[in-house]
């Protein structure tokens, strides 16, 4: 998974990595100056944060899959819970449906604790 | 809405007369600047580079890139349909992914806040790269009026930065 992501340029810029956890794959989003959104707050840049979960998604998919290819995302829906902080953000992703067409998938951000979620978001996924 | 009505930053109201990624260090990474703002809406570019890239073998720009472009150019249209500049959050964005962008060319995105009420402020946004007629995104979006006490980013473009922060 890390080399799919090292692959990838914007994971890249980001700068995640993928954890290997019981639950399946978990992402980790280090913090970066570079990723903040509000310098007042501080806080990370919401598209930041969407895409980081849009990523954690897509990964899950391509684990759970095995394509060679990646998912074309239809729709992504993101809510953001809380200010996103200046640390270290995780992500993991559940499918809902893997469809041989479309796939659902749901993913949660978290930072101190993972039932106090950051953003939460909803994507679906063309698979061909 | 009434011809007399004010706006907090109406004095920027126009083609581009700040850089975005002054007061937001994301936009400035990713090189993304300002082509208008005018009452309540905005449109913001980023230009094509291969760090945006989330599908290389297609060299296709990854769907958070164009998240990122769309909920800044909200949140700024937000901050251009208000009388008296206050804090946004992002309470909730969709965005639909119409088509893939065209590797190479630049993005663009155009943001209406299209209702500002006193606790919410709702936006539409499309993305497209070359025809605005043409897009490949288009989003809804919510945000928080008045969120924190940190006040906006864009306040530094009316005065200057807080000494201190809270």
């Amino acid at each position: 998974m890390n080399r799919l992501v090292a692959a990838v340029p914007y994971a890249r810029v980001l700068g995640m990595d993928v954890v290997t956890t019981d639950g399946g794959i978990e992402c980790v989003l280090p913090f970066d100056p570079a990723l903040i959104g509000n310098t007042r707050l501080p806080a990370i840049h919401g598209g930041v944060i969407g895409s980081f979960l849009e990523m954690t998604a897509l990964l899950r998919l391509i684990d759970e899959s095995g394509l060679d290819k990646v998912p074309r995302p239809i729709s992504f829906t993101i809510d953001y819970l809380r200010s996103a902080g200046p640390r270290e953000t995780r992500a993991q992703a559940e499918i809902f449906k893997l469809g041989r067409r479309i796939s659902h998938v749901r993913v949660i951000a978290w930072q101190d604790e993972r039932d106090r979620p950051v953003a939460a978001a909803n994507g679906k996924f063309l698979m061909a | 809405m009434p011809s007399e009505r004010t706006y907090a930053m109406g004095a920027l109201f126009g083609p581009a007369k700040f850089d975005i990624g002054q007061f937001t260090p994301h936009a400035g990474r990713l090189r993304m600047r300002v082509v208008e703002v005018g009452p309540g809406f905005a449109t913001l570019s980023l230009p094509y580079h291969e760090e945006l890239v989330g599908d290389p073998q297609r060299g296709v720009v990854f769907g958070g890139v164009i998240t990122t472009l769309i909920d800044q150019a909200s949140g700024l249209a937000v901050a251009c349909a208000m009388e008296e500049l206050q804090a946004i959050a992002t309470i909730d964005l969709r965005v639909d992914y119409l088509r893939a962008a065209e590797p190479g060319r630049d993005l663009f995105a155009r943001a209406e806040c299209y209702k500002l009420g006193h606790n919410v402020a709702f936006v539409r946004a499309t993305a497209w790269d070359e025809d605005p007629g043409d897009p490949f995104a288009g989003c809804l979006g919510t945000f928080m009026i008045g969120a924190n006490t940190g006040g906006s980013p864009f306040g530094g473009l009316k005065s200057p930065p807080e000494g201190t922060e809270p």
